[in-house]
């Protein structure tokens, strides 16, 4: 239904800062979504995890430019559309759910004047209608019709996030974006929330992609899983799988880096450094400086992603002929300038 | 345990609100607990539970409305905070008893180079120290926690945000402490960086001989690093005791209710079915304001009697550690969530 093929998204630089060189926050990065289908996205800040989600909802403003690849919705490149087709799609078939309920929803507004904008805008106008529409949707959240009255200081942190997920459910759409909606509530309203996103996704059919730094939140809940580092695809694959076996040492390091409620207390570790900047061009594969399995290749051939066992892991561990040095690095001076600018 | 710091019938309360709608909000509430030498205690909670307020009232950040915080020094003699009159009396606890806060980006002023903080608190608390022994005693901070000593002259910017959040346990280290008050010290940042300061708690401890106070919502990280627990739940205590033993067999409803909810990524998917079952509960921690008696869970408890509306649940000793529910204290085994 979605499918995303070597999307790539700079932010162009203003004067000295990183050293004049556009920072490539999503670099090559496909993904596609089936419908129905649960697909967690998982990074830490600055992994370009954010920029993904908001190139696919064509959310970005400048400076950050999509300069490469494609986003087909339904058949439709959603990079090259026309503002008016996009209006037509935005909401009705996909729809966005920001990370803050607080700064997303319009403060002097009530909820319900907020859905009925909503509404009207995409051609309901009968009083009746968007009353009773609006009325199912938070119902359909489990929060009570009379709230559409209240504005959003009056709700709680769990309920205002609820009330933004009934929004996005206003035309039903095939594909709803969530933005880390769970990362200010604690941990009981976000298991009640991520299961009642669950719920309504079967009761209703439409695929998620869910962005969020918390790898434990999402190990129950997706169906597949991405896993992102310093703006690639580092591991892409069903979910169990990448939790059983976990084939990239970054999402090993990831996985080894929670400690747990139950079980035996062991020493953690950690992964040691921190990510790359993207603004300086890193030769070779950019996880190599904190990795514990490195290569003497790792720091000259970029890595390609490889699909190992359904999985798809950016690894030279399970290449199966690294590349000599000098090849690799002849390739890694393909020419970036010529892919800038291909749209707009 | 020899006592460091006790808290006593601790209460903060705030006033809200104008003058006809107003109300007083009961931040903290009659919460009672002790912090020994060389242990992490952890106090956990949900936001609004009161456990910042707590660091702030042993912070001297405020006074408490009543209630008193009883400090020993070395010599082991107990003073009340609200007896530090004296500037040098002041000076000495906050040197003793520092903070690290939660935000590692806005918590460094970002025109100083890293040391500038280490510097200016141990000119402050140390002021024998010369200029070039004020330089050396912040290279041995910086190297404690784990930053080289060419982190010194470095400027915030440069550094990583576990890279920051050392350089504020650096600094709360130069005036050698003997508890830190750690506000959430980990919580804004990323996964992989905060097993690492973790660690670096667990190395104060056990090499420098320093308490923490860790506040957190990440049990999974308090079981991880601290010797004991304490829960707060809506400004009071729900339940304390020996981390592993509060984990193993939670006695309060919300402590197990709290276990329950944490993601277990080893575990297989339970069913759909099975998930919402659990996340059935949909209650949420109350505004603590103008509270009457009662229990403040008890709204949200499968397990609360009529004892439990009216009459406030005393923090009792249950087992190896202490309990705030009248049930768990009725000799009834509570298996409210699991």
């Amino acid at each position: 239904m979605l499918e995303v093929s070597g999307l790539t998204v700079e932010y162009a630089a203003t004067g000295n800062a990183g050293g004049g060189n556009p920072v490539r926050a999503v670099d090559d990065v496909s993904l596609d979504v089936k419908p129905g289908e649960f697909v967690g996205i998982v990074g830490e800040s600055g992994c370009g995890k954010s920029t993904l989600l908001f190139a696919i909802a064509r959310l970005l403003s400048p400076p950050a430019v999509v300069t490469a690849g494609s986003v087909t919705f339904r058949g439709e490149n959603l990079v090259s559309m026309t503002e008016r087709r996009l209006n037509a799609i935005r909401w009705q078939n996909l729809s966005v759910v920001m990370q803050s309920a607080m700064n997303a929803l319009n403060p002097v507004m009530s909820v319900g004047a907020q859905f009925a904008d909503a509404l009207r805008a995409h051609g309901t106008s009968s009083r009746k209608a968007v009353a009773a529409r609006s009325a199912e949707v938070l119902r359909l959240v489990g929060i009570d019709a009379v709230h559409l009255g209240s504005y959003p200081h009056q709700l709680s942190g769990g309920m205002r996030q609820r009330a933004m997920i009934a929004m996005a459910l206003l035309f039903t759409p095939d594909l709803v974006i969530m933005d880390e909606p769970t990362s200010a509530l604690d941990v009981v309203a976000q298991r009640s929330l991520m299961t009642q996103i669950k719920e309504l996704q079967r009761e209703l059919g439409f695929a998620v992609i869910f962005v969020t730094h918390d790898m434990s939140l999402v190990s129950h809940y997706s169906d597949r899983l991405v896993v992102m580092y310093a703006g690639q695809v580092a591991e892409a694959g069903l979910t169990r799988r990448i939790f059983d076996r976990p084939l990239h040492p970054y999402s090993r390091g990831l996985l080894e880096a929670f400690p747990s409620i139950r079980g035996a207390k062991v020493h953690l570790s950690g992964i040691p450094g921190a990510p790359p900047d993207l603004s300086v061009i890193q030769n070779g594969c950019r996880f190599s400086p904190r990795c514990p399995a490195k290569l003497p290749a790792c720091e000259t051939t970029a890595p390609a992603l490889l699909d190992r066992e359904g999985t798809s892991v950016r690894c030279l561990l399970y290449d199966p002929a690294p590349a000599p040095a000098t090849a690799a690095s002849l390739s890694l001076t393909r020419p970036r300038q010529s892919r800038r600018r291909r749209n707009d | 345990m020899t006592e460091l710091l006790r808290a006593d019938h601790l209460t903060r309360h705030f006033k809200i609100g104008g003058r006809l709608a107003g109300g007083t909000l009961h931040a903290v509430d009659d919460v009672s607990f002790a912090i020994g030498e060389r242990e992490i205690v952890a106090l956990a909670g949900e936001s609004g539970s009161g456990k910042s307020t707590v660091a702030r009232l042993l912070a001297r950040v405020y006074p408490p409305t009543s209630g008193t915080v009883t400090y020993f020094d070395e010599s082991g003699t107990g003073k009340p905070l609200s007896a530090l009159r004296s500037r040098r009396d002041a000076l000495r606890y906050s040197a003793q008893v520092p903070m690290v806060f939660q935000d590692p980006f806005s918590s460094l002023h970002p025109v100083f180079r890293a040391s500038h903080g280490v510097l200016r608190a141990l000119k402050l608390h140390r002021p024998e120290l010369s200029a070039a022994e004020r330089r050396a005693e912040a290279a041995r901070a910086f190297d404690v926690v784990g930053l080289g000593a060419g982190m010194l002259d470095r400027y915030p910017h440069e550094l990583s945000g576990g890279q920051r959040q050392r350089v504020g346990f650096a600094q709360a280290l130069a005036t050698r402490p003997r508890l830190i008050l750690a506000d959430e010290p980990v919580s804004m940042l990323d996964t992989s960086i905060r097993i690492g300061l973790l660690n670096l708690m667990a190395k104060l401890r056990d090499d420098e001989g320093v308490s923490i106070l860790y506040i957190t919502h990440d049990i999974a990280s308090a079981r991880y690093v601290a010797d004991r627990l304490i829960v707060m739940y809506a400004g009071q205590i729900a339940e304390t005791g020996p981390v592993e033993d509060v984990l193993a067999a939670p006695r309060h409803p919300y402590t197990q209710l709290l276990l329950s909810a944490v993601p277990d990524p080893k575990a297989p998917p339970p069913s759909l079915e099975a998930m919402a079952a659990a996340a059935g509960e949909r209650g949420e921690p109350p505004k603590v304001i103008d509270p009457r008696p009662g229990c403040r869970f008890q709204p949200r408890c499968p397990v609360a009697t009529d004892l439990c509306a009216t009459v406030t649940p005393e923090l009792l000793p249950l087992g190896s550690g202490e309990a705030a529910c009248h049930v768990a204290q009725s000799d009834v085994e509570v298996k409210a969530f699991s």
